[in-house]
């Protein structure tokens, strides 16, 4: 195994985690005034397909985009300030948590509508198509996507066209507080159900990072190669509340045996506990991991804090624009 | 000289786009197809390939987002819809992400797709084919919303929406695909500026604001007018968002009194806005409440025999202008004109089906 692959896997899922644990203790403080849908639980599949994408590559992503947008390389001073609302933000603080962007990196955008990027992946695709470069447009959808008429339609181009584009589905079981099985048959896995319209389908346990990563990998490769779409699901769990920073098990819309379940199943403490066993990374190497981590994220919250929010006369601006934009590179 | 028809100079938009730029793309239902969308995208397909021309599936919502995800990898696509009504499948990705994709993320990347909606109204278009709700979308900030009229400005107006760098709704009233022009350069790519209306007619007597096929019932009307010795002011909006309001405001102020003609329904439309906008900005000058004329409030019916009274005609035009101005107008003999032809159809030529 390479062992640049699995500290950029170790580093990355600890990232996230971090920082998205650290947007939950200080969103009470009421400087974060926007929806905020959190990754906690869920990082093994983004750092996974994060370490397979290039920058070169596309992505788009929906409303719970943080830890996506993280792991494509999106720059995190421009999240945090786009969360707490500043001009330094990713999108000048016009879009907050849920519109992410960082074109540097190939990041093209996160918006609030389930499915409502999925086609724009498939767009995006389809000029990658047309350039002839062996890039890829990756879109990141949840289980409730499955729901949407766009993402059939969407799915159905892309199989059509032989477009070079991988959706990448986290089924975290449930939409708001509504499980899957109010919202779609489960006799037949989504995978199974994707599979019959004719795409390359693939399967895998979403907390497991080396497996995600693994499946991906070949994925992605089948596509370079001219293959065609493909599709993945990777089964996973969100920790806390839909959206905002707390947990909602009071709630009792999930049982406490499955929380209890998918909580021991942590995908960071499972990759550290597999890291250490096989001699992979050593406890300080982890440690010093964390320390890196802290340091970037509390200078990002700082950076954030510190920045102007934008001038009132931005508040109408940016309706049209006067010139056509650059050509992404 | 050749002559022209709308269709033809909407065709030879899009050649002349998908000449003069690799990142046109044109599709929709249809394109390719023997009938080639009215005649507006015939042989495009033969000369461009079918990576840059294509049919797509019947996804309006889907193939939408794709046009813009394609825009933000840099090409110019121009999606066409037989029907506005199609069309209203893709409400989504056209407010949720057209529109507000340069907004949302800080001005860093615009869409510059051109969505191509076909409108119209009478021989049996009936409730879910004849809508024309432009006012839907020059709600919306983020969209411009392009309506021609003429025949001569049909060519020059598409290729302004094809290399404007925003997402423009480019609408086209069936009875329009026939009208002819007289041109000499069919290769030309003059583009015409959107947001600027056209004075068509100059006159004293009244300023009458229309769009798309209603400017041509309102020359018809002008005409008629000039005879009994009433000259108005006729501007073709040519753009209903952004609307060209020092045009109008100008007129307003030299005849004081304005009539807007509408394609669309009367409640919560473009001609209201215009004469709220008028009545804001000119009330001193005005010696008459402004008026519009619209389709009802209600939607177009299939029979024949229930669109009778439905449609804005010219007669309808000269007896407002005549009330406006305190002058008994009549309109009888453009009714009688027409006489050999039914009331829903733009003339006997026209046979349907569409």
């Amino acid at each position: 195994m390479n062992s640049d692959l699995i500290k950029n896997l170790s580093y990355s899922m600890r990232r996230i985690r971090t920082v998205e644990e650290t947007i939950a203790e200080r969103y009470s403080e009421q400087q974060m005034r926007c929806p905020t849908h959190l990754s906690s639980g869920q990082e093994a599949v983004s750092a996974a397909v994060g370490t397979v994408l290039r920058p070169t590559d596309l992505a788009v992503s929906g409303h719970r985009a943080h830890a996506h947008y993280l792991a494509k390389g999106g720059n995190l001073n421009a999240m945090i300030a786009e969360i707490y609302g500043r001009v330094t933000g990713c999108a000048r603080g016009k879009g907050g948590s849920m519109h992410l962007i960082d074109e540097s990196i190939g990041f093209m955008g996160s918006t609030a509508i389930v499915g409502g990027t999925v086609p724009v992946g498939v767009g995006l695709a389809y000029s990658l198509m047309m350039k002839g470069t062996d890039n890829i447009a990756c879109i990141f959808l949840g289980d409730a996507v499955i729901e949407t008429g766009a993402f059939y339609e969407s799915l159905n181009f892309a199989i059509l066209k032989k477009l070079p584009v991988l959706f990448v589905c986290e089924n975290n079981q449930y939409s708001v507080y509504s499980p899957l099985s109010v919202r779609q048959i489960t006799s037949r896995p989504i995978h199974e159900r994707i599979a019959g319209l004719g795409i390359d389908t693939s399967h895998g346990y979403g907390n497991d990072v080396l497996g995600v990563h693994s499946t991906v990998s070949q994925a992605v490769a089948r596509i370079r190669s001219g293959n065609g779409p493909a599709f993945v699901e990777f089964d996973t769990y969100r920790w806390r509340e839909h959206c905002g920073p707390n947990y909602d098990n009071d709630l009792g819309y999930r049982p406490d045996d499955m929380i209890e379940k998918w909580t021991k199943e942590d995908p960071v403490a499972r990759f550290d506990a597999h890291t250490l066993a096989e001699g992979l990374m050593a406890r300080a190497d982890i440690d010093a991991q964390q320390r890196d981590i802290d340091a970037e994220v509390t200078a990002a919250f700082d950076f954030a804090l510190n920045s102007d929010f934008p001038p009132i006369e931005e508040a109408g601006q940016h309706i049209f624009a006067d010139k056509p934009s650059e050509d992404l590179q | 000289m050749t002559t022209r028809t709308f269709a033809q100079e909407i065709q030879s938009g899009l050649d002349v786009a998908l000449a003069s730029d690799p990142t046109v793309l044109v599709f929709g239902l249809g394109v390719p197809d023997p009938k080639g969308v009215f005649g507006t995208t015939s042989d495009l397909q033969e000369k461009y390939g079918d990576k840059r021309v294509f049919d797509m599936p019947t996804s309006e919502n889907a193939m939408t987002g794709i046009a813009i995800g394609a825009s933000l990898g840099g090409f110019k696509p121009v999606l066409t819809h037989q029907r506005l009504d199609f069309a209203l499948l893709s409400m989504d990705q056209l407010v949720n992400n057209a529109a507000k994709w340069h907004f949302m993320y800080g001005g860093q990347r615009s869409v510059p797709i051109t969505i191509r909606m076909i409108l119209g109204r009478g021989w049996g278009q009936g409730p879910t084919h004849s809508q024309n709700l432009q006012s839907w979308f020059a709600h919306i900030p983020g969209l411009k919303v392009v309506m021609p009229a003429m025949a001569s400005d049909a060519k020059e107006l598409l290729l302004a929406s094809i290399f404007d760098p925003n997402p423009v709704i480019f609408l086209e009233h069936r009875w329009l695909h026939n009208m002819q022009t007289e041109t000499d350069a069919p290769a030309t790519n003059n583009r015409a500026p959107l947001g600027k209306a056209k004075v068509l007619q100059t006159g004293d007597a009244i300023t009458i604001v229309a769009m798309s096929y209603m400017t041509i019932e309102a020359l018809h009307a002008i005409n008629h007018l000039e005879k009994q010795g009433v000259a108005c002011d006729l501007i073709d909006l040519r753009t209903v968002s952004p609307i060209d309001w020092p045009t109008i405001e100008k007129s307003v102020r030299k005849t004081g009194k304005l009539l807007v003609l509408d394609t669309g329904f009367k409640q919560l439309g473009i001609a209201g806005e215009i004469m709220a906008h008028i009545t804001e900005t000119c009330w001193a000058d005005l010696s008459v409440a402004p008026a519009r004329l619209t389709a009802p409030d209600f939607p177009e019916s299939t029979s024949p025999a229930l669109t009778k009274d439905y449609h804005v005609r010219a007669e309808h035009i000269v007896k407002q202008v005549g009330h406006m101005i305190g002058k008994d107008c009549s309109g009888d003999q453009l009714a009688d004109q027409r006489a050999s032809s039914m009331h829903d159809v733009p003339g006997a030529w026209f046979t349907g089906p569409f």
